[in-house]
């Protein structure tokens, strides 16, 4: 699609009034995936918002496009949203066909600046057999904590803290376990894996708690559970394309995805069955 | 981790009778024996340039190896068995991961863009169907001769200076050699990736050597069809 309008029209308001605001006003036509529920058909739905700052952020652009819809009497669009800084992992969005759209970060730290005036802008929800749609944009992303449940824990005994320095984690581990650990959950991997996959996901919970010496007792039957149970979920198998790591907002890297490889074959010759 | 807690629409998750990675590792395995076979395919091949006797010689002796302590064949026998059961098993695995892939998504996206695939890494399911098609083909050709313009009654020499004499035959295992050599680029580096053999540090080496590796392989089969088109062969 070409932009719509070469001229754009400024609306009165607040941003009206101050020149500096109309000045930078974009006018987008935006194409939203509208879905009544998990039962209805969805499709894609033009709207058009006008006197976006680039300095918004892209779901202030979509508060102003549901702030028109329910002055009008429409049905606000649905999206999920939570903390706004780029570590709930709530807001996930497929923009123009990229998860989280152009810039490798959180939806909610995506800004308008990165669109250019009169942009025609596809928004769609996360695509998976195991993130079925709620409503509009908003999909239920709770397969994720069922892997989680099969083996993303430790068990750790109860009373008083231990002294953190009684079990020493060498440098090398620690800092890999780390960037593991700064997965968020937001499911862009499976968003932008070819074959909905959540291998970069379930990777990166194996990648942190197999590498550190709290995680060993469960090491074998974390993965092999973890797996089992993200093949229940009806999550695709990974072709290691690197679609995911390339969507991750924490930029994990597909080197967990061969930990967890090397693990789960560890395991399996180890013995290590799944629950059933 | 925050995720809503409206249950939505959710059938009850099925047991996994299978295990995805397991399957990955199937044909990552299977790849590599495949990969050791079209190594000594592609050296066996260059026996070409030796003339027809040590071409056809070498054809003879791969049917002899052992005698007479085992019956005619029985190496030559040996290896195809094996390389059935491995293309079959391979086959197994990648079918069923494509059916899973595909019921992990049954509705596309309107829009969707590629950030990081290659060409190869989208080109592996297709292009290898197209691969094992031509595979039958080429057996068809050179090795039992029936669909060779020469027909069957005739030497692998032959068999061979007739086919890639004609452009059109040539075209099409270029064609399917491309594609093959495509399909290593990207399995190469899967394959340890499946096995747990890579890391960031690693990862470039990796690409690297299956670019590489690749590229040497296709270009030591395609030097024999273009020596015989251009009439350096036969």
């Amino acid at each position: 699609m070409t932009a719509t309008q070469e001229h754009p029209t400024f609306a009165s308001g607040t941003a009206g009034d101050d020149p500096a605001m109309a000045k930078h006003g974009m006018t987008l036509t935006l194409r939203v995936w509208r879905q009544k529920g998990p039962q209805h058909k969805g499709k894609m739905v033009t709207y058009q918002v006008e006197d976006i700052s680039p300095d918004m952020s892209f779901l202030e652009m979509l508060d102003v496009l549901n702030e028109k819809l329910i002055l009008a009497g429409d049905d606000p669009v649905v999206f999920d949203h939570d903390c706004r800084e780029g570590i709930c992992g709530s807001c996930g969005l497929m923009i123009n066909g990229i998860a989280h759209g152009p810039e490798q970060t959180t939806t909610c730290q995506l800004h308008m600046r990165k669109f250019k005036d009169g942009d025609t802008i596809d928004i769609e929800p996360w695509r998976a057999t195991a993130f079925p749609v709620i409503k509009d944009l908003s999909v239920n992303r709770q397969a994720l904590d069922r892997i989680i449940q099969a083996g993303g824990y430790i068990s750790a005994p109860t009373g008083t803290a231990p002294e953190a320095h009684s079990i020493l984690v060498s440098k090398k581990d620690s800092d890999a376990a780390f960037d593991a650990a700064t997965c968020i959950g937001c499911g862009a991997c499976v968003a932008a894996c070819p074959n909905a996959s959540s291998m970069l996901f379930t990777s990166a919970k194996v990648t942190h708690l197999n590498l550190l010496p709290q995680g060993q007792p469960e090491r074998d039957d974390r993965v092999v559970n973890m797996i089992a149970q993200q093949d229940r979920e009806g999550f695709g198998g990974c072709t290691n394309i690197g679609e995911c790591s390339a969507a991750c907002p924490k930029g994990i890297s597909m080197e967990t995805i061969s930990r967890l490889n090397h693990d789960l074959l560890g395991a399996l010759r180890a013995g290590a069955r799944p629950k059933s | 981790m925050v995720t809503v807690t409206q249950p939505g629409q959710r059938r009850t998750p099925k047991a996994a009778k299978t295990n995805s990675v397991a399957k990955k590792a199937v044909v990552a395995v299977t790849g590599i024996i495949m990969v050791l076979y079209l190594i000594a395919h592609m050296i066996g091949n260059l026996k070409v340039f030796a003339g027809r006797e040590s071409f056809n010689g070498y054809s003879e002796w791969i049917r002899t190896i052992g005698e007479p302590v085992v019956p005619a064949q029985t190496t030559l026998t040996i290896i195809r068995i094996a390389l059935l059961t491995v293309v079959i098993a391979h086959g197994w695995a990648v079918v069923s991961l494509w059916r899973q892939a595909k019921r992990a998504r049954p509705q596309g996206y309107v829009t969707k863009k590629a950030v990081a695939q290659s060409y190869a890494s989208r080109t592996m399911r297709w292009g290898g169907v197209i691969v094992g098609l031509f595979i039958v083909y080429h057996i068809l050709d050179l090795t039992m001769g029936v669909v060779n313009p020469e027909g069957p009654s005739t030497t692998p020499y032959d068999r061979l200076i007739a086919g890639f004499s004609n452009p059109f035959i040539t075209a099409v295992y270029v064609v399917a050699l491309v594609l093959l050599g495509m399909h290593l680029r990207h399995g190469i580096w899967s394959a340890t990736q499946t096995l747990g053999q890579s890391n960031k540090r690693r990862e470039k080496t990796v690409n690297l050597f299956a670019l590489v590796f690749s590229v040497v392989l296709i270009g030591g089969y395609l030097v024999v069809p273009f020596s015989v088109l251009f009439g350096l062969v036969g």
